[in-house]
């Protein structure tokens, strides 16, 4: 099909034709300026993206190598690593904490991947908001160096929670790392706003919600708690440093405040925030299950709609962190009734997906290796959350090596699987090149060997009453630490050949073609590595971003461009052969 | 309305001006929504001390000034009229009156954060200062720090956002004096009037719930 009619809502008729992508685009994002001023100042998503990769891949370093220094000093109980002290291990592992979470976790596939991703799924040239967008990644460096500072400044060691009275009162550079984190937060709540925005009105002609890809849907969602949490989580940490500062007494029980409150204030935002770190995973998982299974998603509805049902419960299960805080049990009670029911909109997901992979057409390449890493580790994170939402074995389990398991397998056996799968999946279209596959296999193998190694023995030993954040432990715990810090080294090694054929990739890497998976989503129709602004074209979305059972053709459309380079479409209907999609809501 | 594609204010990735226009007002909504949750945390912890000491909150309100509390209202409603008003005359294309009542805006917050600075120098005078260095003798409650913790957060809070708001009107105000805004091209005179509708309201808030108890 070379052209086809769309007539507008009025009397107008608009001509579509198939724009096929070039093979071997000469111009692309990477090399359209040169120099890092250009990369320091782009208003491209895509470079965006691509700085937001720099820094989380160096703090995911710094954060990696804190936590294998906190294995190795485990490893016997007692001191074991000569320059490590106790207060030195409280500060290990909360810098740990506080830097996977608030500047890995937190801005990692919404700032890097949705950045790069989700403009050109939705056929635009850009976000809404790119200067909006470069703001949010100086206000996240500008965090970055507030965290840098607090390693050089004596550190922390509250732990990332920051609870109150210990950081109200303990010394260190804990004023520092609040306002950190306070400005890591206005960069979150900024990409938030954005891409709320971009999505619903930037969209291309014909892309209703109900064909918007479900990363989208994903991003969406996380977008809305980020908008919502956010804010809260930054007033919380300004009120910390303001009763550091002047001594307010709102959450110092010295001065008349109420510690409890700040747990709440801070699970408010804290709690959702862990779905900030995975709802857009579930977005990628639904991307690739559907790529590398030639097959339309089952239960489209069902898993865009889930996105939004786990954001919206998300917010009213708070207080089962706080179970042990001296809650009214009625608050518990509810709470953890709450809790359980985020496992339905989350089971409603996996099953979607492997329904999904049935009878597909399975190519087993790398993103979708990690993607069954996801299921098999996210299944036991998720479950052993319902287990920790049950007050009575809370109470046994609570601090314990058991939740540092259970968070662990949620968030690297859930969101870094995702991650690594979106980086494999995303990759060609990013850079132009392949990495190696057997090589990405090999590392994908360690990498869930390592995992399972390293925290499936912390269950064992959290059941038996291993507290979390200790220096020292009983003997009888002395083979389930050293078996864990085997396995962190392995899945240290894991990633380190991750980095390896990555980096080897982008300079000796094969030339990857536009469309390398077969995908029906838009962001393959354009040439790899992406064009500076996405299309040359406006684009026009008939079928939806998974139906396979249409030929390629019918997702290569864009309007046949008016005279002054823009076309309209506002009300736009436009009809194909057989199909009619209304454009817009 | 016309499509203005090949208007010079249209960026690049925008299809026309409309969509420009409509999303920008989207994502001044989506940021307002954001600091409305932003003061929430402050308005919780407000609640959640009344509920617990409200005759601290009778006893303390006696020491702000209702007289200047209450003008400082009129004040910034005023304000909140002649930001509208400056939208009104950019969509009827009345150059002039833009400046003009953007100009009255800048004055009226100013006036705001004047009688702020008065009423906070008057009881630092008196040794009301926020948390542990507060020092004052006259109200007979052990938490009055407390309360006036939370009085000078949430008024420093909002005089803060006055102030941006001063600084945001004074750009316009450079640019409308440059003929940058016509019925064509408001947008920043649009969604700046919003941010300063929001300012408004949260004082709108604020005044009953520190000067008007009792």
């Amino acid at each position: 099909m070379a052209t086809a009619e769309a007539s507008s809502g009025s009397t107008k008729k608009l001509q579509v034709r198939r724009y096929k992508p070039e093979e071997r685009a000469e111009k692309n994002y990477l090399n359209a300026e040169k120099g890092i001023w250009s990369w320091l100042t782009t208003l491209d998503h895509k470079r965006i993206g691509l700085l937001y990769l720099a820094g989380i891949s160096l703090f995911f370093a710094v954060g990696g190598i804190l936590a294998l220094l906190v294995r190795m000093e485990l490893w016997t109980p007692g001191p074991t690593l000569g320059f490590l002290t106790a207060d030195g291990y409280n500060q290990l592992f909360t810098l740990h904490g506080a830097i996977m979470i608030f500047l890995f976790l937190v801005p990692s596939v919404p700032a890097v991947l949705g950045n790069f991703v989700m403009p050109i799924q939705i056929g635009a040239k850009d976000v809404a908001f790119p200067r909006l967008n470069l703001m949010s990644w100086y206000l996240y460096m500008a965090g970055a160096l507030g965290t840098i500072y607090v390693i050089i400044a004596g550190g922390i060691d509250t732990g990332w929670t920051f609870y109150t009275p210990y950081s109200s009162s303990t010394g260190g550079a804990v004023t520092a790392m609040t306002f950190g984190v306070f400005i890591i937060g206005f960069s979150s709540i900024l990409t938030g706003v954005n891409f709320i925005t971009t999505i619903h009105k930037m969209r291309a002609p014909g892309l209703t919600w109900g064909k918007l890809p479900l990363f989208c849907w994903g991003l969406y969602a996380t977008s809305i708690i980020q908008i919502l949490a956010t804010p809260v989580l930054a007033i919380t940490l300004l009120l910390v440093g303001m009763e550091r500062i002047l001594g307010i007494g709102i959450f110092d029980p010295a001065l008349g405040g109420d510690p409890v409150l700040y747990q709440h204030f801070f699970w408010f935002y804290s709690h959702p925030a862990v779905y900030i770190m995975i709802v857009p995973g579930f977005g990628i998982v639904s991307e690739v299950v559907s790529t590398f299974s030639k097959k339309t998603v089952f239960g489209y509805w069902a898993i865009a709609l889930s996105s939004l049902a786990i954001a919206f419960i998300g917010f009213l299960v708070w207080g089962h962190h706080m179970f042990t805080s001296g809650q009214a049990s009625l608050a518990s009670t509810v709470f953890s009734f709450l809790t359980f029911l985020v496992g339905i909109p989350t089971g409603i997901k996996m099953f979607n997906w492997l329904a999904t992979m049935h009878k597909g057409s399975i190519a087993l390449k790398t993103p979708l290796l990690y993607v069954l890493g996801f299921f098999f580790l996210f299944l036991i994170g998720g479950l052993t959350g319902i287990v920790l939402a049950t007050i009575a074995l809370d109470i046994h389990l609570h601090d314990t090596y058991y939740v540092v398991a259970h968070f662990h397998f949620v968030m690297v056996g859930g969101m870094v699987m995702a991650l690594l799968a979106g980086l494999h999946y995303w990759w060609p279209k990013m850079f132009g090149k392949m990495y190696n596959e057997t090589l990405a296999k090999i590392a994908a193998g360690l990498i869930l060997l390592g995992f399972n190694v390293t925290f499936l023995p912390q269950f064992v030993m959290g059941a038996q009453g291993m507290p979390r954040r200790y220096y020292n432990y009983l003997e009888q715990f002395t083979y389930y630490h050293q078996v864990s810090t085997v396995g962190a080294f392995i899945l240290g090694a894991g990633f380190l050949l991750v980095l390896g054929y990555l980096v080897h990739s982008l300079f000796r890497g094969k030339k990857a073609g536009a469309n390398p998976w077969g995908s029906r989503a838009m962001e393959w129709q354009i040439a790899s590595p992406a064009p500076p602004h996405n299309f040359e074209h406006t684009p026009v979305v008939i079928h939806g971003p998974y139906d396979y059972h249409r030929p390629m053709e019918d997702f290569q459309l864009g309007l046949i461009q008016s005279e002054n380079g823009h076309s309209e479409h506002q009300g736009a209907e436009i009809a194909s052969d057989t199909d009619e999609v209304k454009a817009e809501e | 309305m016309a499509n203005h594609s090949s208007a010079t204010h249209v960026q690049h990735h925008f299809v026309d001006s409309e969509q420009q226009f409509d999303s920008a007002k989207m994502g001044m909504w989506i940021f307002l929504v954001t600091e409305v949750l932003f003061f929430g945390g402050l308005f919780a912890a407000y609640i959640i001390y009344r509920a617990w000491y409200p005759e601290l909150f009778t006893l303390a309100s006696e020491e702000l000034n209702t007289l200047w509390g209450g003008v400082n209202t009129i004040v910034l409603i005023g304000s909140s009229l002649t930001v509208a008003m400056a939208i009104k005359s950019a969509q009827l294309n009345q150059i002039r009156n833009i400046s003009i009542n953007l100009g009255i805006t800048i004055a009226l917050a100013c006036v705001f954060m004047v009688i702020k600075y008065f009423e906070y120098t008057h009881k630092f005078h008196l040794g009301i200062f926020p948390g542990e260095f507060y020092t004052y003798e006259g109200i007979n409650h052990p938490k009055a720090n407390i309360f006036f913790s939370l009085y000078y957060l949430m008024t420093g809070l909002h005089g803060i956002h006055v102030l941006v708001g001063i600084g945001l009107m004074i750009w316009l105000l450079i640019k409308a004096s440059k003929g940058a805004f016509n019925s064509e091209y408001y947008t920043p005179v649009e969604i700046t009037g919003l941010y300063w509708h929001l300012v408004d309201i949260i004082w709108i808030f604020l005044f009953p719930l520190f000067y008007l108890i009792d």
